[in-house]
């Protein structure tokens, strides 16, 4: 149903995130496996009668989250795009629940950088363009520093220039 | 709090001196209240005259203090409404200084509780475009009422815009005594039913008399068999639900008047009781949204919605019905008021849709039977173990749940569907409580394309328009992939057209 004559679907925006943006998501999978893991790992040493209990559940998690870590930000970084033209911002993303969104430059009303402290050591920061809307904000995640000044300063100084209150 | 502003700008004004005794009556309605429960509680080890003496001890003060309270807020209040800003000042010891620049009020509404009619009064809520929150919402609590009407005016009248068409100023609809019928049909009245029930029972265990209330309804039923018993207790709750449904309606609905103001504000007055003023800037309108409650659309009517940047978002006005510019009433005449409210030459709303693919149906019926058939599988296996009472319990839900479940999902299938109309986009979707969202083609301020992988198999999306006003968001679910993109791109030419692909 998606060939044929005449059909219409959505090119893929042209640039990717950045490389090590692999390496962040990488280090979110891992770290929000190690937590509950290691809690198991540790009451199980403790905890003799139990160990059975405790480290068959920390194992299959460990195995889970490692195998996530590996796969999804591969995933990710092939799905994940996004590209700003002269009118609008236009993103795509998620694997399983595939997402394309898109905002005109003349709805612009806020642009946030945000850098988180692990994005921080990956050299990496996420750009939040807001609109009038409550629903329609769209996040670049996973650009390199020098990239997301000059996106979030690219981005200012074309809103400062519409006039209106973009609602 | 003399400054050089003072001097040079028009007068502070302070709101009406007559609050405090509408403080004072209120806490005096709330302290007979409590002081009622505490005599009888008291009176068991003080006596009488000695409980009753504590009970007026508290209540002078609690009035006092309230009294004295709302008697500082008065002389502390004051605003005034200059050329470009409205201030008002609060506050005796954290003063609040705020100001609301004019050009950015959107909406000023009006309301007057029993108490604040008797006197004369009304609260004035003058609102922004944000959609931030309480912040943004200066309220005037209360003012007289030809002073509410005059600030109402003077707020919301701006130079005259000239509007294309021909549609009427002045009434556009006024209250009907026969809507009343769709009341009861609501899902108000179940709920207000059990609601009674609900109250009966804990106002009983309060007083400490539940025990003796359930008895005394099982001795009615003594000599009816237990179905028949259930049947009138159920029957009971709905009468009573229905007979608090058609209060309800009456004192939202009494007096409901729709009208279009010179310099293009649309206004909604109604109110049995508390008197409710509504006024909503037309340049702030991005569409309507035709509402249809199950029980409503069966009897072929429907409610009109607002869709509007900026109406007041904080907690008093979160209600269901404060953007409703028409209750339920028949469907023709909701199409008529759309047309006039809209301008259009056609009601949007009642513009023929395009269909959503059969897979869609699929889709609903697949999700429909996964509903159904879980519950049962369960109870199944329970019973297969445990016990086969509740294989007969399964076999019930399955007989009931899988008709009706399938019911809705065809249902929901043939509500799905969008279209273009004139200068609107339309999307339809629901069952239980089928939502037909006209949206202004120019206040669509970007699109959200969702795809699950099922939908991708299948050929689906969901199209999604973000704007401003209303819900923030209007969807056009499990459209066909390629004429959902195509709709979206033809509905605001040249936003979403450079990132297409045509094959």
């Amino acid at each position: 149903m998606t060939t044929g004559e005449g059909t219409v679907r959505l090119r893929p925006p042209r640039n990717r995130p950045d490389r090590g943006a692999v390496g962040w998501w990488r280090a979110q999978w891992l770290l929000l496996t190690a937590a509950p893991v290691a809690v198991l790992g540790i009451l199980g040493a403790f905890i003799a009668p139990a160990r059975f209990w405790l480290w068959t559940p920390a194992a299959v998690l460990a195995v889970l989250g490692l195998s996530c870590a590996v796969l999804f930000p591969l995933w990710w970084f092939r799905i994940h795009r996004w590209e700003v033209t002269d009118e609008a911002v236009y993103v795509r993303t998620g694997v399983l629940l595939r997402e394309w969104r898109i905002a005109p430059m003349s709805r612009i009303q806020t642009v946030d950088t945000v850098r988180g402290p692990l994005e921080q050591l990956f050299g990496l920061a996420t750009v939040t363009v807001t609109t009038a809307s409550a629903k329609g904000a769209v996040r670049i995640e996973g650009l390199a520093h020098d990239t997301a000044a000059d996106l979030a300063e690219r981005l200012t100084r074309i809103t400062q220039d519409t006039p209106g209150d973009a609602t | 709090m003399s400054t050089a502003a003072d001097a040079t700008g028009p007068p502070w004004r302070r709101i009406h001196r007559r609050t405090v005794l509408v403080t004072a009556l209120v806490t005096a309605g709330v302290a007979v209240g409590a002081a009622v429960p505490a005599v009888a509680g008291l009176s068991g080890r003080l006596g009488y005259p000695a409980a009753i003496g504590w009970a007026l001890a508290g209540a002078a003060l609690l009035i006092g203090c309230a009294t004295a309270g709302d008697y500082v807020r008065w002389r502390r209040t004051r605003y005034r409404v200059g050329g470009e800003r409205v201030e008002l000042h609060t506050g005796l010891l954290l003063v609040k200084r705020r100001s609301l620049a004019r050009e950015r009020i959107r909406s000023v509404d009006l309301t007057a509780h029993p108490l604040q009619r008797i006197l004369g009064l009304v609260t004035v809520r003058i609102g922004t475009g944000d959609q931030t929150g309480g912040e943004s919402t200066l309220e005037l609590d209360p003012v007289a009422r030809a002073e509410g009407e005059r600030l109402r005016r003077d707020l919301l009248d701006r130079a005259l815009h000239e509007a294309p068409g021909t549609h009427r100023d002045g009434e556009l609809a006024r209250f009907d005594l026969r809507w009343i019928r769709y009341a009861p049909v609501s899902f108000v009245a179940p709920m207000l039913g059990g609601a009674a029930v609900g109250g009966v029972l804990q106002i009983s265990d309060w007083v400490g008399a539940q025990g003796e209330v359930i008895d005394w309804v099982a001795d009615r039923f003594r000599d009816t068999p237990l179905v028949w018993a259930i049947v009138v207790l159920v029957l009971a709750a709905l009468v009573s639900g229905v007979v608090g449904a058609l209060g309800l309606w009456a004192e939202m609905w009494w007096n409901y008047r729709l009208e279009r103001e010179p310099g293009g504000t649309l206004r909604v007055r109604r109110g049995l009781l508390t008197s409710r003023s509504l006024s909503v800037e037309e340049r702030r309108l991005r569409g309507v949204d035709l509402v249809e409650p199950l029980g409503v659309r069966l009897t072929g009517a429907a409610r009109l919605d607002a869709i509007t940047t900026g109406l007041a978002k904080d907690e008093e006005a979160q209600g269901a019905d404060h953007n409703t510019l028409l209750p339920a009433a028949p469907r023709p005449f909701v199409d008529a008021i759309a047309v006039e409210v809209l301008r259009e030459p056609l009601a949007p709303t009642g513009a023929p849709l395009t269909p959503h693919p059969p897979a869609a149906r699929a889709r609903r019926l697949r999700r429909a039977l996964t509903a159904a058939l879980a519950p049962v599988l369960v109870l199944t296996a329970l019973g297969v173990l445990l016990t086969p009472v509740l294989l007969w319990i399964a076999l019930g839900c399955a007989v009931v749940g899988l008709p009706l479940s399938v019911a809705l999902a065809l249902d929901a299938y043939r509500s799905l569907g969008h279209t273009l109309s004139g200068g609107y986009l339309v999307t339809r979707s629901g069952t239980v409580r089928r939502s037909t969202a006209a949206l202004q083609r120019s206040g669509v301020i970007g699109w959200t394309v969702r795809q699950s992988c099922f939908q991708r198999r299948a050929g689906l999306l969901s199209v999604t328009a973000t704007t401003a006003a209303g819900a923030g968001a209007y969807t056009a679910r499990d459209t066909d992939a390629s004429e959902g993109l195509a709709f979206a791109s033809e509905a605001v030419p040249g936003l979403l057209e450079p990132f297409l692909v045509r094959d």
